[in-house]
């Protein structure tokens, strides 16, 4: 599903990542660990473009995204991310943040076809054979309405269906994140991004966060983590990767890279952490 | 030069009698006008200007366009209002054939000039917001523009009502030069019961009790604003 062909980023005259290659297929779930600043977070920031990479290719669903040519924006519709500090929309409530994105995706779908359809009805003044217009099944009334039905259940799937309308900043850590997961659900994304997700929270929020990332593991989404929790990427993970200095050292499924790790450096990381 | 009272008498008699209050509702008008209209293209160019500011600079185009928008700003935040106006009206309408009005000329520069400073608030206004609100944004999909106007402006206002709302007082304050180009505003106004009752004490005196309770307004429009605006801090 991802294809990261030699991936190199680099700020300024800094090199961060040096040339990193890993295959995603559909229903992996690959957990990133590593010491702080190794490029862990760039790398994650590179498979979505927020960081635009200087070298390499990102291969998605056959598209290759590093390419600055394309519409990124289409692409990371179908790739969710997921922050360390949630980075909920502080002006927006909480069923508004888990909606905005898909009304705005298909509002801009319907007006694409009405102007569409505009062109054809010009068009046809002229022509003897009417052409027919493109079919219009909804309005913008029905797009809101689904999507704040859509919206409510992904809430009341994380039990926040009575914190709808509020503001974020009346949230714990642990509700926000949770919110935060579900409006990339909302996308209905091909792969989640996780970026340390448990890592600004306090101790006993972050059970309630590795719950919601195992439920979506069990139902077969794609996603990639980075993290420090060791426990989770044993329990949960089919394949660890571990980065330094820009560089995946290893990469093995959980038993054996916790088990036999073979790399010094991984030996020496796991030595410390564990 | 008769008492206080007898100041007061004659102003009153300007006022009603001769039809004053007519001059001086045009002149409030003209006053509120130029103030407003020119907030709103100021607040309008204010952003865009503060939005090329932000964008990182990497490219050609963001460099070219932050080039102007320097210079732009340099230009109005570097000359007088009044020298504005009167290039504005006396050498660039002329010179491009225009036909406008005084106040429509003023409407114009007051929002050229409030743009720049606007531009510089809405800056400050913008990097107060965390950038992981725009990477949000971003992540789920939505264009640079889509997520400055959804997220990250509303925010960057909501942070800078107060400074805004200074800026649309010295707004008010300044519209008092117009009349270098034949707008009638409270000046004229004032100036016209004065110099026809040979009597300029009384009515400065409420011109200046007007600007007061103009900007007192203001004020508290504003507070009001920032009370509702600041629902999404509040715990529910
Ligand atoms: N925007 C940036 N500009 C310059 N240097 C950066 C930037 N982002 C990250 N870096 C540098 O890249 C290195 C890797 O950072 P990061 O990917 O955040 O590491 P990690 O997430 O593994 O802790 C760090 O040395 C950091 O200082
Ligand atoms: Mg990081």
């Amino acid at each position: 599903m991802i294809d990261v062909i030699d991936l190199e980023k680099h700020f300024g005259g800094k090199n961060v990542l040096n040339g990193i290659s890993v295959k995603i297929e559909k229903g992996d779930i690959m957990v990133v660990i590593g010491p702080s600043g190794s490029g862990k977070s760039t790398f994650l920031r590179c498979l979505n473009c927020m960081e635009d990479p200087t070298g390499g290719q990102i291969i998605f669903n056959g598209v290759d995204i590093a390419d600055p040519k394309v519409n990124i924006n289409i692409h990371r519709r179908r790739m969710g991310m997921v922050f360390q500090h949630f980075n909920l929309f502080n002006n927006k409530t909480v069923i508004e943040n888990i909606m905005l994105a898909p009304v705005y995706v298909e509002k801009q779908m319907l007006r694409s076809i009405k102007r569409t359809n505009f062109g054809i009805k010009v068009k046809n003044l002229f022509r003897k054979e009417k052409k027919p217009l493109l079919p219009i099944e909804t309005t913008q009334e029905k797009i809101k309405a689904d999507q704040h039905e859509a919206a409510m259940q992904l809430l009341k799937r994380i039990g926040l269906e009575d914190k709808a309308d509020v503001y974020p900043s009346t949230l714990s850590g642990g509700q926000k994140q949770r919110v935060a997961i579900v409006r990339a659900l909302a996308m209905n994304p091909e792969v989640i991004l996780f970026d340390e997700p448990t890592s600004a929270l306090d101790p006993e929020m972050v059970g309630e966060v590795l719950d919601l990332m195992k439920a979506l593991a069990k139902e077969g989404m794609t996603m990639i983590i980075v993290t420090h929790e060791m426990g989770f990427a044993r329990e949960v993970a089919n394949r660890v990767v571990f980065i330094d200095e820009g560089q995946i050292l290893e990469s093995a499924p959980p038993e054996e890279f916790f088990g036999n790790p073979k790399n010094p450096r991984l030996q020496d990381f796991l030595s410390k952490v564990l | 030069m008769g008492g206080f009272g007898a100041k007061v008498d004659k102003f009153i008699e300007m006022f009603i009698t001769y039809k004053g209050y007519v001059k001086v509702l045009e002149g409030l008008r003209n006053t509120l006008l130029i103030a407003v209209l020119g907030l709103l293209i100021g607040i309008v160019i204010g952003t865009l200007i503060a939005t090329v500011r932000v964008v990182p600079k990497y490219k050609r185009l963001p460099r070219v366009l932050n080039a102007i928008c320097s210079f732009y700003v340099a230009l109005f935040r570097g000359t007088p209002i009044v020298v504005q106006l009167l290039i504005a009206y006396y050498v660039l309408l002329p010179l491009f054939g225009g036909h406008m009005t005084g106040v429509e000329v003023a409407i114009l520069v007051f929002g050229l000039n409030s743009g720049a400073y606007a531009s510089e608030i809405m800056r400050g206004g913008i990097l107060s917001v965390d950038g992981g609100q725009l990477e949000a944004g971003r992540a789920v999909g939505l264009s640079f523009s889509t997520s400055m106007i959804k997220i990250v402006i509303p925010q960057a206002v909501k942070n800078i009502l107060p400074t805004l709302g200074n800026e649309f007082i010295a707004l008010i304050k300044d519209t008092s030069v117009v009349s270098f180009v034949g707008a009638t505003d409270l000046y004229v106004a004032f100036n016209y019961i004065g110099s026809n009752s040979y009597e300029f004490m009384v009515p400065y005196i409420v011109m200046a009790l007007i600007y007061i309770v103009l900007v007192l307004l203001i004020s508290l429009g504003i507070k009001l604003m920032e009370r509702s605006l600041r629902k999404s801090d509040r715990r529910h």
